[in-house]
């Protein structure tokens, strides 16, 4: 029973990052239309802008969690300027294409100086040790991790659903042009918007770095499953990420317990069958 | 129902001329859509662009609010040329658009559809005066915006533009599809804001309800204006109206 437990508890902190980046991804594809590859590299700065901050700066993991998102946000915010910005109005594959180069580049960068092996990243003090909770042992960092994305989640459910700036944001998503006309600048909201979703992915990279090392491929390696993901929630719903993210972390912990062959592939095997059975995934809306 | 004050605002003087369009041409990609439009609107007034299907009038209103990519030629609003403004800046000049898609949000609720245009100028109507305007909306605030029917859809779509504080309209057939009374409200609604001092562009196929509403006219063919007239010229002007709107 404890290894479940262990387990379960592994999947959830697994899906918290899944709800993190696959939130990120579906508020920056339905305001952009991009498909954004670059999401696991950005998660990936996010976690060595902590590392940077504690080595360099000298600034702990609890400045980490505000400025990297900021930090990464703003390099996020530079690419779409610079570049994203001209693929609007242009298929899809562009913006896949040109975002995938984007991480192969900045993943490249840091292998580059940093191996790929992992630079380690305490625990602060305040989240060490752990709780006997009876039936489990819970190490305190990791409860953290799943209730502060949690947190997170909802704060930016709450912020896209039930906002006047989330309002902007649905209907731009719906008829940007009509947006515009009534005098919202719509460019600098979509800005605003990508620096939003990669500030999330940051936030998890940061959150991840003392679970998971700090490594220059830990989104290359996560990024995929975000995509299942993303692909049985569908695009089309904040609240259908999140939840989407948690269930399938939960599901692949429960198949490491029950069947460790599969848990690597059980994400993918529920891709397919939702792709057969729902192509818009499980709270898509049809494009 | 009582006559309360729309806005406390004086009637904006009549006879200034608050939108001058000169030698407008527009394209959409290729397709070379306006061949050199020229109209003018006088504060307080309502003016109507008449034509057939595809003649230029919403390519022309578009054009206004600055939502066709490629246009030249000179578009002045309150003396000052707008041509080259992006549709937010426009918007924020005062001029406020209403599509003839009605372009009503789906993922929004109606409440959030109401307020979704940001206040571009005081003194727009309240949501006490536009609930005197438009009761059924007040009943229907937390549906989704796309579950009113047609008529109900086109009053929010005029509602929502009337809380920004603009005080020229642009209203694109907002007549199209809708049962003859509630084109009798949106008849009364215009008279009554033009009442309060509200400058109206109206683009209309529906003739009939134009000449209820209209101070002047203009006729739009291929791309241009090609004649113009006040209503009170409307009964000598009545044979070559059939023979421009081929009715």
């Amino acid at each position: 029973m404890q290894a479940l437990y262990a387990q379960l508890l592994v999947g959830l902190i697994n899906g918290s990052f899944y709800a993190l980046l696959s939130l990120g991804l579906a508020v920056i594809f339905g305001m952009l239309n991009i498909i954004n590859f670059a999401h696991g590299a950005l998660y990936m700065m996010g976690a060595f802008v902590a590392y940077f901050l504690l080595n360099l700066a000298g600034l702990n993991y609890w400045w980490a969690l505000i400025v990297a998102p900021v930090v990464v946000g703003i390099f996020g915010m530079i690419l779409e300027r610079t570049m994203l910005q001209w693929l609007t109005g242009l298929d899809h594959l562009y913006g896949l294409l040109l975002t995938f180069g984007i991480a192969l580049i900045v993943q490249g960068v840091f292998q580059n100086y940093f191996g790929s092996s992992g630079l380690p990243y305490a625990i602060p003090d305040q989240l060490k040790g752990g709780v006997n909770l009876g039936f489990m042992f819970l190490p305190i960092y990791r409860g953290w991790v799943v209730v502060f994305s949690l947190v997170v989640c909802l704060a930016t459910w709450y912020l896209i659903e039930k906002t006047q700036l989330g309002a902007y944001l649905r209907a731009a998503t719906e008829n940007p042009t009509l947006v515009r006309a009534f005098g919202i600048n719509v460019p600098r909201m979509i800005t605003l918007t990508y620096g939003l979703g990669v500030g999330l992915a940051a936030l998890a990279g940061v959150l991840s770095a003392p679970i998971n090392q700090v490594r220059p491929l830990m989104g290359a390696d996560l990024i995929i499953v975000v995509f299942a993901v993303v692909v049985i929630g569908g695009m089309g719903s904040i609240m259908g990420s999140i939840i989407t993210g948690f269930a399938l972390g939960v599901i692949e912990g429960l198949t490491k317990y029950f069947y460790p062959e599969a848990s690597n592939t059980v994400v993918f095997v529920l891709m397919v069958l939702v792709l057969l059975v729902k192509p818009t995934g499980l709270t898509g809306r049809a494009a | 129902m009582a006559e309360a004050k729309l806005a406390e605002r004086p009637a904006a003087t009549a006879g200034a001329e608050v939108l001058t369009v000169k030698d407008l041409q527009a394209w959409y990609g290729e397709s070379h859509i306006l061949h050199g439009i020229n109209f003018g609107v006088r504060a307080g007034e309502v003016v109507t662009l008449l034509g057939r299907n595809g003649a230029g009038k919403t390519t022309t209103l578009k054009s206004v609010m600055g939502i066709i990519g490629k246009r030249s030629g000179s578009i002045r609003f309150n003396n000052e040329e707008i041509i080259r403004a992006s549709s937010d800046r426009i918007a924020r000049k005062g001029i406020a658009f209403c599509p003839e898609e009605r372009g009503i949000f789906a993922s929004l609720d109606v409440r959030e559809n109401l307020m979704l245009p940001p206040t571009v100028r005081p003194g727009g109507l309240s949501l006490e005066q536009i609930f005197t305007l438009f009761p059924n909306l007040k009943e229907r605030l937390t549906s989704q915006g796309t579950k009113l029917s047609g008529g109900e859809q086109q009053m929010l779509a005029i509602a929502r533009i009337l809380r920004t504080g603009a005080r020229f309209l642009m209203l694109d057939e907002p007549t199209e599809g809708l049962a003859p009374v509630i084109i009798q409200q949106i008849g009364h609604t215009i008279a009554r804001l033009k009442s309060e001092g509200f400058t109206i562009l109206l683009v209309e196929q529906n003739f009939r309800f134009a000449s209820t509403v209209a101070d002047r006219y203009y006729i739009v063919e291929h791309g241009k204006v090609i004649d113009g007239f006040a209503n009170s010229e409307l009964s000598a002007n009545m044979d070559k109206l059939h023979t421009y709107l081929g009715v």
